[in-house]
């Protein structure tokens, strides 16, 4: 691939992927990424703790759980506690004793999903904090000067995002905006030895401006790109479309990072495909709801046929959750005041995660991704030719064909 | 004469250390359904809320040091679950994944006392998450087979202080039925198989009448009761204050050799009141409180620093918890708790950028790894973790209160650290 070295860039950017393995049928890829603290394993799913903290479990645990990089949110983050904090506690890493791998969004999802509060120039994004009304501008610069002093290992660029189910000419005017933040996001990070600065693609839904987005973008050389604009209310059709047009258009030798993708099946499809990098608070969240993640899809444990089941949420599991207790005691828990039912949840929908990242990590290396995929589908549908339709088109995309 | 020696069938054996002005320091033994086990005297039980230590799963809870070898279950958090228990058939201690704990079940929640004028004759009423569970001898016997603690609160009428003043008849019901209700759980125990290997604490009552309350203390005593628990003396500090008096006229009616659990007392001082006057064993809601008002547990007992600490302790701790704002309530939440002396406020604006351990030199797995200035943000942000860490740090504090105890009365130390308490207590 030629790099051009545009105005704004720096020296090249180092090449933190390494490939260890790519199925020869479809783009999926196995590798291992050499971050600041410490060597993560790809795919990967990285867990959501916005707020310096997983929700309900500690550091220890998440540790335990084999998790090596997870999330923070530099909207939340620069607001409570704030930068100048942060930086005096010896950064992210050092406020939430965090040793492993810390990645940060940007602000920029914030301006869709708290787009009542916002508005948008082409200096940054304007907000009202919710908590005390004050404005806040978060522009390119302040974004990276924020995340400068969080000090995560990856740093995403503040890019314009509008919701996917949005037409017409702001989708376009975002992705080139999206172009000359991520320029003054290049230009404004002050720490490129320490921390990596990810590109992120927009474009919409629209094949024309991704690709344009894809072009521009790829001139630039960053340690990693991020597929963004997506996994929001479009359909899976289009989702799966403008994925397989990114990954296709993204140099192989850097991490593709998929933002917003959580479900397993869609995690599944998505390696496929050739991403190497997933986030969503989806497994977390639905914890806190009472629902726990299996092979087979989730069981809702409030509901009353739980109440006698006195099996583990899946005997296969070795998380300290299913190690230990029951589908009835859990029900039980969840019915009482006691957050440690949430806690129990989150402990297993994490570690359920993870595994599954794991299998499809050992299934690429070995050379049986395909298997894998065929085998996934048939345990979450019954079998494989009853899995939806959009991951049936997205697979036989790449070469994998079901049943 | 016992009916059937009771410590003979079970091997549970107290043993006294020694007595010192009152406090009783020793070691019960033999405990448990393997008959191994230990607790130590004076010692506290693991609070829980539906079986689990609050906020705790099994992996946090373990990170804790002397977590005590006794959890205490509430029966208003289990009896409405009592037929999945007995389907289980297993026990609630394997069923809520602390098979190698003992357990004792208590009928209320110390922290969430359910409304009265339920206690009949011939039953008595706890309240959980689906409402009110009625419980005659037969029923409560019924989910105690399914429950299979170690020990047990008898089925008992605890309402005689509910009103302002107790009258001398209310007084003597609450004494006749808690007797009645004892000898017919007694009956029935003896019928039950499955119930041989556990011991019910027999309920002393009896209001603010004193001569009720030796009665009830006598009576009981006669039963083949493993162990006493002293009802109804749990109230505001100066309710308990006014009933300490009963107190010692109580446990001065009942054997050495068997266990006294009192209800309701968990603060520092009220603890030390108690120990003072025959109490052995109490429950340890009051750090959960504190967690519940995002508070940390910060007072000493450390009755014999060295010198050096002692100024390090003068510069830091010592000197907040000394101070106290009387005019700052921190918001309660349902146990309708105030704040006392003994903690401090993690959401006060102060500590947003203290950068100490909750407690210096304390070991919980909190203080060794975080600072008050994540707690505060935590608990600004309304974050899950942050009851998870205060509940790490406020048990652990509280549990190496009572080995402070425990330790002050083997080198006859009491007074100095009661001296020290009392100077942090409001």
């Amino acid at each position: 691939m030629a790099v051009v070295a545009s105005p704004t860039s720096l020296e090249s950017a180092p090449r933190i992927m390494k490939l260890v393995a790519e199925c020869s049928r479809s783009r999926a890829r196995a590798g291992e990424l050499r971050l600041p603290h410490g060597p993560v394993a790809t795919p990967v799913f990285m867990p959501v703790g916005t707020q310096a903290t997983m929700k309900g479990i500690t550091a220890e645990q998440l540790d335990a759980l084999g998790c090596r990089i997870c999330l923070g949110n530099t909207y939340h983050l620069g607001l409570r506690p704030g930068p100048e904090l942060i930086q005096k506690a010896r950064g992210l890493h050092g406020f939430m004793n965090w040793p492993h791998n810390l990645l940060t969004d940007s602000g920029g999802f914030q301006m869709v999903s708290l787009v009542s509060l916002s508005e948008v120039t082409e200096e940054g994004v304007r907000f009202r904090s919710p908590y005390d009304g004050d404005e806040t501008l978060l522009s390119p610069e302040r974004s990276v000067e924020i995340q400068n002093a969080l000090g995560s290992d990856i740093i995403m660029q503040l890019d314009d995002v509008v919701s996917s189910t949005v037409t017409g000419p702001r989708v376009e005017e975002a992705m080139y905006r999206s172009i000359r933040w991520l320029d003054r996001c290049i230009a404004a990070h002050q720490r490129p030895d320490k921390q990596n600065l990810f590109a992120i693609i927009q474009g919409g839904l629209d094949a024309d401006l991704r690709a344009t987005c894809l072009e521009e973008m790829t001139k630039r050389d960053v340690p990693g790109f991020a597929i963004g604009g997506l996994s929001g209310g479009e359909s899976k059709g289009q989702f799966w479309r403008m994925v397989a047009l990114s990954t296709s258009r993204l140099p192989k030798d850097k991490p593709r990072y998929l933002m917003g993708v959580g479900y397993a099946t869609d995690l599944v499809v998505c390696v496929a495909l050739g991403c190497d990098m997933f986030d969503c608070v989806f497994p977390t969240r639905t914890a806190r709801f009472g629902s726990a993640l299996v092979p087979t899809g989730n069981l809702q444990l409030k509901k009353k046929q739980y109440e006698k089941d006195f099996r583990p949420i899946d005997p296969e599991c070795a998380c300290p959750t299913c190690q230990k207790h029951s589908r009835a005691f859990l029900h039980t828990l969840l019915h009482s005041d006691n957050t440690a039912a949430l806690h129990h949840l989150t402990v297993h929908n994490i570690a359920y995660q993870l595994r599954l990242m794991s299998a499809v990590r050992a299934s690429i290396v070995e050379k049986r991704f395909p298997d894998f995929v065929r085998d996934f589908m048939g345990t979450m549908y019954g079998d494989p030719t009853l899995c939806p339709s959009w991951a049936t088109e997205a697979l036989a995309s790449v070469g994998i064909t079901l049943g | 004469m016992q009916p059937k020696d009771l410590e003979e069938r079970l091997r549970m054996k107290l043993s006294l250390t020694k007595v010192v002005n009152g406090c009783r320091l020793g070691k019960i033994k033999n405990l448990g359904k393997t008959g191994d086990c230990t607790m130590d005297i004076p010692g506290c039980l693991l609070y829980t809320k539906t079986g689990s230590a609050p906020h705790l799963t099994h992996h946090t809870l373990h990170k804790i040091h002397g977590v005590p070898a006794m959890a205490q279950l509430t029966l208003s958090s289990l009896a409405e679950h009592h037929e999945v228990l007995a389907e289980y058939k297993e026990g609630v201690g394997k069923f809520i994944g602390m098979p190698e704990s003992l357990l004792y079940c208590s009928l209320h929640d110390p922290v969430s006392p359910c409304p009265a004028g339920y206690v009949t004759n011939k039953s008595v009423s706890v309240w959980g998450v689906g409402g009110r569970v009625e419980m005659t001898a037969s029923k409560f016997m019924a989910i105690q087979q399914a429950l299979q603690p170690d020990w047990f609160q008898c089925l008992s009428d605890g309402e005689a202080t509910c009103d302002e003043a107790t009258s001398i008849k209310r007084a003597r019901k609450s004494v006749d039925r808690s007797l009645l209700f004892l000898d017919n759980c007694l009956k029935l125990q003896e019928e039950s198989e499955v119930l041989q290997k556990s011991m019910i604490i027999g309920v002393i009552e009896g209001g603010d009448v004193m001569e009720e309350r030796l009665r009830s203390a006598r009576e009981t005593a006669k039963r083949p009761v493993g162990g006493f628990l002293l009802d109804g003396f749990q109230g505001t500090p100066t309710t308990l204050e006014t009933r300490l008096h009963l107190l010692s006229s109580v446990t001065a009616e009942l054997p050495e050799h068997k266990p006294r659990l009192i209800c309701g007392v968990s603060q520092p001082d009220e603890v030390l009141e108690c120990i003072e006057r025959g109490v052995d064993l109490f429950e340890s809601f009051f750090p959960y409180q504190a967690t519940e008002r995002g508070c940390a547990l910060t007072f000493s007992f450390d009755y014999q620093p060295i010198p050096e600490e002692t100024l390090l302790q003068q510069n830091g701790t010592q000197e907040e918890v000394n101070y106290v704002d009387q005019t700052k309530k921190s918001k309660t939440t349902s146990c309708n708790q105030e704040m006392t002396s003994f903690e401090i406020n993690l959401k006060e604006k102060k500590y947003q950028e203290d950068f100490d351990p909750l407690v210096r030199g304390c070991r919980c797995y909190c203080c060794k790894n975080h600072t008050r200035a994540y707690l505060h943000h935590l608990l600004v942000t309304n974050e899950l973790l942050a009851g998870v860490l205060l509940m790490m740090h406020n048990f652990e504090h509280y549990f190496g209160f009572f080995q402070a105890i425990r330790e002050a009365l083997k080198s006859d130390r009491l007074a100095q650290l009661k001296e020290l308490i009392h100077r942090q207590a409001s």
